[in-house]
């Protein structure tokens, strides 16, 4: 820490050159973070002292811990002390106009049918009143309401159901899980938090999209979420739109809890700045995602499709403590120019009888480089645990990287834990064939990746999968050749 | 339809076409034989725009235009089939996503409407059951672990899908058993019209009796060293090559 960094700097730089005007707030604290920074941050929300609590007790572990650097992904050092922890969540739109965006970034949402105010909200210029009060917003939170569904902001929830996040919060990913998770526990600014009572299917699919007025959630969020008894959620996060943000860390946190024959179904779409083709200035992701199957026959399933980010480090997990439990993790993650992924799962079996299934497809392109990293663990007591794990890799060109980094530690002599791997390549002949029969290039690479992510689309909700596989087709236009 | 003036073209700097000309008429079929490595998947190649072959020289007129200043793809869109000698693989493309996609894609080029889903279903049915190819492989992946045959009447099978004008069968009938070779000629016997012609690439005289071809020409050593009719193909069943090559040689 307190090194020169460069890589900020630039940042800057390109904000600047995009006319990203950076006017300071009164209400962003300085850059810097001390015992006062996490103070300041519980009293501006209002929170209850045992919040603050929990707030100090991460701080004090963070400062005893080192960033990992195990991950294989290369970044010049954060220096902590240069990130402002704090901003109102109400922050004014920092352009006027969307003549003000990077045109190419308006290509792209050209590209991907992205309605004009969205286009706005995206990238971050001021919106519509009509549009700032979506009153289809309201209508989705009245229906859950009579269901008893609580969807809302994390700070919300500290405010109005202190009881259920005091008991939560911090169950599934302590604060001294990892240094990221410990530097969100003190510091987070928002999220999301939903609990589903007994016997509740949630009535709709639960999406961040609703949630646009108060996206504005930065760089440290938290998400909570919690399947009581017998009760059913699907819960999607992201959008397919590459967003803008003047931050360049992330460092999100997410846990799941399923009790009793509860299932609990994640999507995410991660598409965030990626960078120049220098790869400058993209943002870095370092996510913590874990889901308890907490009860016995409860189901926790991920779905993620990563194209953006500069630099991410993302393993959703699954601990199957209660027997007959479910784990699974259905993931594509595309990397090109300069990107780095290090991502994977973790399956932590420790009741009888679970199972869990792992599908990553892993994609580089141009010089991006692409880690797949699994723990598959087998405790004592896991009785016939059995795990299948399918990780494939797809190379479009010779400049890129694919590594697969199968852990596995079994402990029971009845479990079944299988790994298969493959690496391909699109190749000239293959693309020669599409051409041959009429496709252009560019069709044929996304018909060709389409398939290759077929397993992992089927998992998604059908209108996120067909955004996803245009999101691909435009994340890899021009990676050939 | 097609006429190719004495082309020459290089592979890896190495001359493998040395001056071609064929002339290709609209409703004919022409054959072209020859020993291996004489050059006919290179020419083939030529034709549907592969890269990585030079043309150093000569001319290829396509329905009256220069065919080299022409995308792989375009060449595709204008009507231009090739069977390929090795059909590639597309592992985790769907057989019949792959057809209809190129059908869509032609007929986009043309400005037609793209080809719904059940009309599509209809049509692949119908095809598919013209040229006695398994069903069950239409929804598998293409080509990727179909026997050798099985590729071969792929191929057939998107010939008779996308009905092209100028189809190229490079070796299609080698590997195949007697119904399958029936079937291939079958498929070409189906597409042959006044407004459409034919090059096929054989080794066999067999084919020949099945398809009957207008012209049959001798490919060697990157020259065209003899055409005559379907005699020819017998004459050369008979023969061998030797006393061809001795005779340009001579
Ligand atoms: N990519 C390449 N690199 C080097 N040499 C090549 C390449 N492609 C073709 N050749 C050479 O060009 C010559 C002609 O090959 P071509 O495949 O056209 O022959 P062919 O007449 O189709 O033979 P066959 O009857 O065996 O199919 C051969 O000597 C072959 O080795
Ligand atoms: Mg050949």
């Amino acid at each position: 820490m307190g090194l020169p960094n460069i890589e900020m700097e630039n940042f800057v730089e390109t904000e600047y050159a995009q006319g990203f005007v950076t006017e300071i707030e009164s209400d962003t604290l300085p850059p810097g973070l001390d015992e006062a920074v996490v103070r300041t941050i519980s009293e501006r929300k209002g929170e209850p002292p045992w919040m603050l609590e929990k707030r100090l007790t991460a701080y004090r572990h963070w400062l005893t811990m080192r960033e990992p650097n195990w991950a294989e992904v290369k970044h010049p050092p954060i220096n902590f002390q240069d990130i402002s922890y704090y901003s109102s969540p109400k922050k004014k739109p920092v352009l006027d106009d969307l003549d003000q965006v990077d045109p190419e970034l308006l290509a792209t949402y050209e590209k991907l049918g992205i309605p004009i105010e969205e286009q706005k909200a995206l990238a971050g210029v001021a919106v519509d009143a009509v549009f700032d009060s979506v009153s289809v917003a309201t209508t989705f939170r009245e229906s859950l309401a009579e269901a008893g569904v609580i969807f809302c902001s994390m700070s919300e929830a500290i405010r109005e159901y202190p009881e259920l996040v005091e008991q939560y919060l911090g169950s599934v990913v302590p604060h001294k899980d990892n240094f990221f998770a410990a530097l969100n526990s003190a510091v987070f600014s928002d999220g999301t938090f939903v609990f589903i009572p007994k016997d509740v299917k949630c009535p709709m699919e639960l999406s961040t999209y609703f949630r646009i007025n108060e996206a504005n959630t930065g760089q440290f969020e938290r998400t909570l979420i919690i399947a009581e008894e017998r009760s059913h959620v699907s819960y999607l996060e992201g959008c397919t739109a590459p967003m803008r943000d003047e931050n360049q860390l992330h460092a999100a946190v997410v846990e799941l809890v399923a009790l009793e024959d509860a299932r609990i179904k994640y999507s995410t779409v991660q598409n965030w700045y990626p960078g120049d083709n220098e790869g400058r200035g993209g943002i870095y992701n370092f996510v913590t995602k874990r889901g308890d199957c907490r009860g016995n026959r409860s189901h926790i399933s991920w779905t993620q499709v990563e194209t953006g980010s500069a630099v991410t480090w993302k393993y959703p997990s699954c601990i199957l403590r209660g027997k007959d439990t479910v784990g699974e993790f259905y993931s594509v993650a595309v990397t090109k120019g300069m990107q780095q992924a290090d991502t994977g799962t973790k399956m932590i079996h420790i009741g009888e009888n679970s199972r869990s299934t792992i599908v990553s497809k892993g994609i580089s392109a141009m010089h991006g480089s692409n880690a797949y990293r699994g723990l598959v663990r087998v405790a004592a007591k896991a009785e016939n645990a059995r795990n299948h794990t399918q990780c494939d890799s797809l190379l479009i060109g010779d400049r890129c990287a694919a590594h697969t980094f199968p852990y596995i530690e079994v402990k029971n002599p009845t479990a079944q834990v299988e790994h298969e791997a493959t690496t391909s390549k699109v190749s000239e002949d293959q693309l020669y064939y599409c051409r041959q029969r009429g496709l252009s290039e560019e069709d044929a690479v996304s018909m060709i990746i389409n398939g290759f992510c077929k397993e992992v689309f089927n998992e998604l909700p059908m209108e996120f999968a067909v955004e996803a596989q245009k999101l691909l087709a435009v994340s890899l236009e021009g990676a050939v050749g | 339809m097609l006429t190719i003036k004495n082309l020459t073209a290089n592979v890896d700097s190495k001359e493998i076409l040395r001056g071609v000309d064929l002339d290709v008429k609209a409703g004919e079929v022409h054959a072209i034989m020859g020993p291996n490595g004489s050059g006919k998947s290179t020419l083939a190649h030529i034709l549907s725009g592969r890269d990585g072959y030079e043309v150093t020289g000569g001319e290829i007129l396509y329905k009256g235009q220069d065919l080299l200043r022409l995308e792989t793809e375009e060449r595709a869109q204008q009507g231009i089939f090739l069977a390929m000698q090795y059909p590639v693989e597309l592992p985790g493309v769907n057989n019949m996503t792959f057809l209809r996609e190129s059908m869509n894609a032609i007929r986009r080029s043309r400005h037609e409407a793209e080809i719904d889903a059940v009309s599509f279903m209809k049509l692949v049915r119908e095809k598919a059951a013209s040229v006695k190819f398994d069903q069950k492989l239409l929804k598998r992946s293409v080509n990727a672990g179909f026997s050798g045959g099985e590729k071969k009447r792929n191929e057939i099978l998107q010939m008779a899908m996308l009905e092209p004008y100028l189809a190229i069968l490079d070796e299609t009938d080698s590997g195949l058993d007697i119904d399958a070779l029936r079937t291939v000629a079958d498929g070409v016997n189906l597409l042959r019209s006044p407004e459409r012609s034919m090059i096929v690439v054989t080794h066999y005289q067999r084919l020949l009796e099945y398809i009957e071809p207008d012209h049959v020409h001798v490919l060697a050593g990157g020259r065209i060293i003899r055409s005559g009719g379907k005699e020819l193909a017998l004459e050369l069943e008979a023969k061998g090559y030797g006393w061809l090559l001795e005779e340009a040689a001579a």
